[in-house]
């Protein structure tokens, strides 16, 4: 809990930072609290867990690991920060400040015992989105993104809120705990109300990790926002909404696995399929991100749809590849956007030669995203097929195969850009300020360190 | 010295090392120096190993211990000559660059490419064997793609994405064996002694065979190949087809055949016709090929579905065949690919149809060529007879007609070979290419070398095909269909 609150004040004071036009102590002091947080949450770690304040949140191992990888994600992002949100806008408090209350509300989605608690979470974490997405005011992208993700959002909050309201009148508790044991009590005579309930749920959280076919938000708001607001929302919050999403149906609603199944089965292969079959048409890194996002949303919810003994353990060690690869990938973005004016795959022409340690990052980084052994995103992938084959999904192994396929032909575009084509004209270095360094060299190291290594990333959970 | 770890590690290291050396001769000696130092590492192996069935210089870690992943190396007849080939061909490959000027990131990719190799040559755990696999596959496709020459970009995507695709196959078919066994660990000897349902071999072979059959290339799964071998740099090209193509070969003997031997005895049969096919048909398409490169290109699919089909036969001689000629192969196609690369950088062709009378200029170079175009067609004193004769022993065990179509590999191979030597070195010469110089220095001591292994093999085939027999005997024993 410490962390939580530490990070709702921190984001108070951050906005009195602002008021003051402290700005230069806006970066230090986040970074502070952030570690403060984390000490709050490795505090607690391996401890004994017990639903806290009336059985709202519960501190146990699963909901700390996901918090502190959040945490330290959004570290990182903030480190690319510096001069990126002054060069966009003048009020840069208000990045820090609805960064964090975002934050707060993913620690609360990692965290939650509660359906009331898991709302207010998704809401906490969502609403703030919805105004960074639309922060540069006068740009129609950013307005745009803005106005469909905050349509889109409410439209599936509205769905997850009728769902616990089914929930609730099948059960008559909003207890996660309460929930399940109505199940295991009733298991031949469930209410329908619960059916329709669960339903509800999975669409609005479908919507929430962007997986197909409620991913139309996905792509334009991807691109519209500021691009460390895209990197925070395609690892930080999928990553907290996946693990809203395996605490749900791996601990409440086991029991009715066969039900709920197959419409996950119909959801991942067209998740798949989509994010793949796009990602491939794109001209632009940017979008082609976006749409990757989507396909890996839909490798997560295997753990999801075989669900045993690995899959926490195998759900993170994915969101973990995840989230370092696509900080890597979105640093390197911001860089080349900066430096080229543009953020498609030509911009990237000649980056081996003028920015060769830059560029080994994006590619270790698009290895991991695409599944090569010695990074961590294979490490990710084998235990997540290794997950569906304990239920023997041989046919849907079979697809996300095919599909990883695919996803190898669009990373390697801009490894190709990089080292094979050359750029017309200077081709001067971009400069690298000491932050991104620190960011891009931490990244790759972790990568390569769990993909060789990954029994210490397996052995946590 | 027979810390067999120390074969992974040093690659490795040389590879990071050389990834920083910005000079070109420094980066070039450097390389050679430490490809030879693992050469010379290797020799206690041989010298030591004890050519009976079992396995040698066995090591084993815990890799990830929650799934059951160990990190399990060790040698038999079978994989040593292959560790064997790969150590000696790297110091040639690298020598093989010595006129050209390349920074020491290529020669960091020719080091991490051989710790690939050495890893699924050694491996006898599953994952550590798919490790390997797919890290050898990352550096070849950028050595093939930064220092190749025309349509590179797209031919090695497609090679890329083709034998990727091959080996996530074979990955889902490793983790359903691991699902089945009961230790649940991925130790080759648990795959190996699993006895599946017949249905589920039958799947089990596809996923392993497609992977290897990429990888070989068994047609009609080689569309990938011509393209790729011709538009590599010429180091690519002998990495391609001296080393790499053999993870295939080796694959089939080790893994595949071992774990679904019902799935063998359902479609070995047909997967030998491919083979067959494969021989005749490129043997075919080479005949008329005028880029010099791409005939041998396509002269290697034909070699090597003999190989494949010597496998498929799984008997005595077709195994011991096959091992020979994986070896001799290896060796034969690195001294083809280096005198063309000499040709066609004296004379700024490799085209069939400009060259000619290059022995008068180059009666050094016309020797060599001789000689390793008598290997590779299988003349009696030279390597590829003793490989090319088991082999065709081997498939004539099975049927008469595949030994007759397999036979004809002998036949053309000796027509496109001869016609590229009459092509090149005979007849009268264009005077554009009349200043051209006879090789000279690191040339010829590689050639040398070439030759050297040529005609050992040819005379003394005992000392390689001692080495493989036992493990070889003992496999087949143990897996009967």
């Amino acid at each position: 809990m410490g962390a939580i609150i530490t990070l709702s004040l921190l984001g108070i004071l951050v906005l009195y930072l602002g008021l003051f036009k402290a700005k230069s102590a806006l970066l230090p002091v986040t970074l502070i609290g952030l570690l403060i947080a984390l000490g709050f949450e490795l505090a607690l770690w391996n401890g004994d867990a017990q639903p806290l304040y009336n059985g709202m949140v519960i501190f146990d191992n699963f909901a700390l690991a996901f918090s502190i990888l959040c945490i330290v994600t959004t570290g990182l992002i903030l480190l690319l920060s510096k001069a990126y949100f002054s060069s966009i806008s003048n009020n840069v408090a208000e990045y820090y400040c609805l960064i964090l209350f975002s934050l707060t509300g993913a620690l609360m989605v990692s965290s939650y015992h509660n359906f009331a608690m898991l709302f207010i979470g998704i809401e906490v974490m969502s609403v703030a989105l919805y105004i960074l997405v639309g922060i540069r005011k006068t740009d129609f992208g950013s307005n745009e993104a803005s106005l469909k993700y905050f349509l889109m959002g409410a439209f599936s909050t509205g769905f997850l809120l009728f769902g616990i309201t089914l929930l609730y009148g099948a059960t008559g508790t909003f207890d996660i705990t309460g929930v399940r044991q109505y199940l295991i009590d009733n298991p031949q005579q469930i209410s329908p109300y619960f059916y329709g309930g669960v339903l509800l749920l999975l669409i609005g959280l479908c919507f929430k990790v962007g997986a197909a076919p409620f991913h139309f938000w996905t792509p334009d708001v991807y691109e519209g926002a500021p691009i460390l607001i895209t990197s925070y929302m395609s690892t930080v919050v999928k990553v907290a909404s996946f693990a809203g999403f395996l605490r749900l149906f791996s601990y409440v609603f086991v029991p009715l696995h066969d039900f709920w199944t197959p419409v996950l089965l119909v959801v991942i292969i067209i998740t798949l399929f989509i994010g793949n079959i796009t990602a491939m048409m794109q001209a632009s890194f940017k979008r082609m991100l976006a749409y990757s996002s989507i396909s890996h949303a839909g490798y997560m919810l295997f753990a999801i749809v075989a669900l045993g003994a690995t899959s926490t353990a195998s759900i993170f060690t994915y969101a973990i590849a995840y989230s370092l690869s696509s900080v890597a990938a979105f640093a390197g973005l911001i860089l080349v956007k900066r430096a080229k004016g543009s953020d498609q795959f030509i911009a990237f022409n000649g980056l081996g030669k003028t920015n060769p340690f830059l560029a080994f990052v994006i590619t270790i980084a698009m290895l991991s995203l695409a599944g090569i052994p010695l990074t961590a995103g294979f490490i990710g992938k084998f235990m997540m097929f290794n997950t569906a084959m304990q239920d023997y999904h041989i046919v849907l192994l079979l697809l996300a195969v095919l599909n990883a396929g695919i996803g190898v032909y669009y990373y390697l575009r801009v490894v190709v850009h990089m080292y094979f084509k050359t750029e017309e004209g200077r081709g001067e270095a971009i400069i690298l300020p000491l932050s991104f360094k620190v960011v891009l060299a931490t990244t790759v190291l972790l990568t390569l360190v769990i993909g060789v290594y990954p029994e210490c990333i397996i052995r946590l959970l | 010295m027979n810390n067999l770890f120390i074969l992974l590690l040093l690659p490795l290291v040389s590879a990071l090392v050389l990834a920083f050396v910005k000079s070109s001769s420094s980066a070039k000696w450097g390389a050679l120096s430490l490809s030879v130092l693992q050469l010379a590492l290797t020799i206690p192996f041989l010298c030591q190993f004890v050519p009976d069935a079992t396995i040698q210089f066995e090591q084993s870690f815990d890799w990830i211990k929650s799934l059951g992943i160990r990190f399990h190396i060790g040698l038999d007849g079978i994989s040593l000559p292959l560790l064997l080939l790969t150590n000696a061909l790297i110091p040639l490959i690298v020598l093989s660059t010595f006129n050209k000027t390349l920074k020491g990131n290529f020669y960091a990719l020719v080091s991490f490419m051989q710790a690939g190799l050495i890893l699924v040559f050694v491996a006898l755990d599953a994952f550590s064997f798919y490790v390997g696999w797919e890290v050898a596959l990352i550096p070849i496709y950028f050595i093939c793609a930064l220092w190749g020459e025309g349509d590179r970009i797209r031919v090695n995507l497609k090679f890329f994405i083709y034998t990727f695709f091959g080996s996530l196959l074979m990955l889902i078919a490793i983790l359903y064996l691991y699902q089945q066994t009961a230790t649940k660990d991925f130790e080759w000897q648990s795959f190996a002694s699993l006895t599946l349902q017949d249905g589920t071999q039958r799947w089990i072979f596809w996923a392993f065979f497609i992977a290897f059959a990429v990888k070989i290339p068994i047609f009609p799964f080689h569309t990938w190949q011509p393209d790729t071998y011709t538009n590599a740099p010429t180091a690519g090209t002998m990495l391609l087809a001296g080393i790499m193509l053999k993870m295939g070969t080796y694959g089939l003997i080790r893994w595949l055949i071992p774990i679904a031997p019902l799935g063998v005895a359902a479609y070995g049969q047909l997967a030998l016709i491919l083979c067959v096919v494969g021989v005749v048909y490129a043997s075919i398409i080479a005949f008329k090929q005028q880029d010099a490169k791409r005939l041998v290109a396509y002269s290697s699919i034909a070699h090597v579905g003999l190989i494949g089909a010597g496998i498929f036969a799984w008997n005595q001689e077709g195994m011991q065949g096959a091992m020979m000629q994986m070896v001799n192969h290896g060796i034969s196609v690195i001294g083809l690919f280096f005198v063309l690369d000499i040709i066609a950088q004296r004379t700024g062709t490799r085209s069939l149809s400009e060259l000619g009378g290059l022995a008068q200029r180059m009666p050094k170079l016309a020797v060599f060529f001789l000689l390793i175009i008598m290997g590779a067609v299988g003349l009696p004193l030279t390597n590829g007879f003793i490989g090319e004769f088991l082999l065709l022993k081997g498939i004539y065990g099975v049927g008469v007609f595949y030994a007759v179509f397999g036979g004809l590999t002998l036949i053309f191979g000796a027509v496109y070979m001869l016609r590229l030597f009459q092509r090149t070195m005979l007849g009268a010469g264009s005077p554009a290419q009349d200043a051209v110089l006879d090789i000279k220095g690191h040339e010829v001591v590689l050639l040398l070398v070439v030759a050297a292994f040529v005609l050992y093999l040819g005379v003394f085939p005992n000392g390689l095909l001692h080495l493989s027999e036992a493990s070889v005997t003992q496999l087949l024993q143990q897996v009967k269909f």
